[in-house]
């Protein structure tokens, strides 16, 4: 194997990893935009269950109460979200924009008074955490030339949310595709009229929406605090929510589109740490921090070149009125 | 009345958290109103961060009046601090204080350009600005921590910020009229661009187009309006005044320039101009009072040291909740109780 053949394994291997947490946040984003809810506010739902799943793993030493508190808080904040959102029709980004400080300001100040630590929850053990799985067949297979090693590095050693979150992909096409629930989700972003004429509640509907977005971006905050790392620290989502609804628009909304644009993300960001000090042909050391700008530049771009004319939810951002 | 009566709701809901802390609340509050207006150096830091406020809180409304949300004062803010800062550093030691208005400029300068670039991709290619704005944010961060830490670093030095600028191109201080405090000259230029930015939208002819490019675009167009042009000038100048908050921090307080210095006053000015209603008059009172928060918390988290300044932006948080996304909550029911037709 040679050096640079393992170097591209481990890019692969560390871009799985990156791309989870948004991938899980996109899609969560996605049930709400498609239901016709803007969602700024998916980094606070993210932070808020980061927060919650590593206090709960802390307090109980145990991974699955941790990830249970983390859903359950994300949950709540999609709740509110909707609260605010549908059942009082308030500004869709203000909303989410509320969440984002509001959890920013809670989770260190929550943090501090329950484990005397500035704004972060102690290590956790690895028993509290969520650590990698090895596939069988991983080490009998690495001696097999090519297809060993890429199946030990790259398929195999990850975390189950990793795991999880490609199954997410697939189950979320499934759901929004093949499921009465997703053809009325698809209809209440475009047309919330149709739906409340066909005798189905908008409202309801869109708290659904909201609440497999709270699950989701639970499982994202969740794999960020107790299984990629061991314990909550202050804005530690570091921008991953807004990302994730950049990659959702420019998926389209849609979920493969989407899960690809998290992957580039996640290529852009885990290049950007291997780049550290290599010099490149033509242009030769490129600085670390420029690097780190590329996902962002590269998103602009995009969005300037292709997305520019893509069709959001039609009735996204407009709070639905009942009768009218 | 309705404001009032949800700033008190989300008052009494920071009350909580404080309470959850295990502090008093009301001990809280009281340390709260001390550190902000307690005596003339604390209502002087008041208005040096209301200061901050009053701009991005403008930022944002500016383009709000064009039905554009801006979140990127922050970035804007960080790019009028570098075009800022090159002006202080390399005019300051020829020009004396006359480079001051120069790098007042370049700071409304930076920050224009750096809104300039998500306005006209939204006008030539339809790009979302919420999310152009964001990844400038980020932008802005990872080229100015580039700059920083490899190109204006001092020699020699491990912290990451320039040399100091030279003492003649600081705002002149307004601190010794109220106590030792960083309040200068800024302040009252910002109030003074809060007042043009009303007569702007209010009587201009521009500022007219502007309005009727956010109220209805249709409308606007078939009016003969170019909503384009209006939504571009409507961010680029909020861009400008992102921008100045560079004036505030670095020539008015800090004298150099440092890393992460606009420090979330470009988010907050979301805030503020939602509570401030977009009207650059009520942006003033609710920047007033995001200045009086900010200073307070810093002197609670002195007093109570179990309650940290994170405490502030909790109650930022639930300011917002409240008066933007809850503000119908109360409302009905207080026309109700007022005994009229809950239309408002």
């Amino acid at each position: 194997m040679s050096d640079a053949g393992a170097e591209l394994l481990s890019v692969l291997a560390a871009m799985l990893r990156l791309a989870t947490p948004l991938v899980l946040a996109a899609l969560g984003g996605l049930f709400c935009e498609r239901s016709g809810i803007i969602d700024i506010g998916l980094e606070g739902k993210m932070l808020g269950s980061a927060f919650a799943a590593a206090a709960a793993a802390a307090l109980t030493g145990s991974a699955w109460v941790g990830l249970v508190g983390g859903i359950g808080v994300a949950t709540l904040l999609a709740l509110l979200h909707a609260f605010a959102a549908v059942t009082q029709r308030g500004d869709q980004v203000i909303t989410g924009m509320a969440l984002n400080i509001l959890v920013a300001g809670l989770a260190p100040v929550l943090a501090t008074s329950w484990f005397h630590l500035d704004g972060m929850t102690p290590a956790l053990p690895p028993t509290a955490r969520f650590e990698a799985l090895t596939l069988p067949g991983a080490a009998a297979f690495s001696g097999v030339p090519l297809l060993g090693p890429a199946y030990l590095r790259v398929i195999s050693g990850h975390n189950g949310f990793v795991y999880g979150a490609i199954l997410a992909v697939a189950l979320v096409a499934l759901v929004l595709h093949r499921t009465r629930f997703g053809l009325r989700l698809r209809a209440v972003g475009d047309h919330p009229q149709a739906i409340e004429t066909a005798g189905i509640s908008v409202a309801w509907l869109r708290y659904r929406a909201l609440l497999m977005t709270g699950v989701l971006c639970g499982l994202a905050g969740a794999y960020l605090s107790i299984a990629a790392g061991a314990g909550f620290t202050r804005s530690m989502t570091a921008g991953r929510g807004y990302l994730a609804l950049a990659a959702l628009i420019f998926g389209r909304w849609r979920p493969l589109p989407t899960a690809l644009a998290c992957l580039l993300f996640a290529v852009a960001d885990a290049a950007q740490t291997r780049l550290q000090g290599v010099a490149l042909p033509l242009v030769g050391v490129v600085p670390v921090e420029l690097v780190s700008a590329i996902p962002y530049a590269l998103t602009v771009l995009l969005l300037a070149g292709f997305v520019g004319s893509s069709r959001a939810p039609r009735a996204l951002g407009i709070p639905y009125a009942r009768g009218r | 009345m309705v404001p009032a009566i949800n700033l008190t709701a989300a008052l009494v809901l920071s009350g909580l958290v404080v309470l959850a802390t295990g502090a008093d609340p009301l001990a809280a509050m009281s340390a709260l109103a001390t550190g902000a207006a307690g005596d003339g150096a604390s209502l002087g830091y008041t208005l040096y961060y209301a200061t901050n406020f009053i701009l991005t809180g403008l930022a944002v409304a500016l383009p709000f009046h064009a039905g554009i949300f801006n979140i990127g004062g922050e970035g804007q803010a960080y790019i009028g601090g570098l075009l800022s800062a090159l002006v202080c550093l390399a005019l300051g030691p020829s020009l004396g204080s006359a480079a001051i208005p120069l790098a007042v400029l370049a700071a409304a300068a930076g920050g224009a350009l750096w809104a300039l670039v998500p306005a006209w991709l939204f006008v030539a290619r339809g790009s979302h600005v919420v999310i152009t704005t964001i990844m400038f944010n980020f932008i802005a961060s990872a080229v100015m921590t580039f700059l920083i830490v490899n190109v204006l670093i001092a020699p020699g030095q491990s912290a990451p910020e320039s040399v100091p600028f030279p003492a003649a191109v600081s705002m002149p201080s307004l601190g010794p009229m109220l106590g030792p405090s960083p309040l200068n000259l800024t302040f009252p230029l910002a109030l003074m661009l809060a007042g043009a930015a009303w007569i702007f939208l209010r009587f201009s002819r521009a500022g007219f187009e502007v309005r009727a490019a956010g109220a209805n675009p249709h409308a606007a167009r078939a009016a003969g309006i170019s909503v384009g042009a209006a939504v571009a000038l409507s961010l680029t100048l909020g861009g400008a005044l992102a921008g100045l908050v560079a004036v505030n921090e670095l020539m008015g307080a800090q004298h150099r320039l440092l890393l992460d210095f606009p420090a979330g006053y470009g988010f907050m000015g979301i805030a503020v101009a939602l509570m401030g209603r977009n009207h650059p008059f009520g942006i003033c009172l609710a920047a007033l009072f995001f200045g009086a928060l900010y200073q307070g918390g810093t002197e609670l988290s002195f007093e109570l040291p179990q309650v940290t300044r994170d405490i502030v932006v909790v109650m930022e948080g639930l300011a917002v909740l409240f008066c933007g996304a809850l503000e119908n909550l109360f409302r009905a029911r207080i026309s109700r109780w007022l005994g009229h037709e809950a239309s408002a």
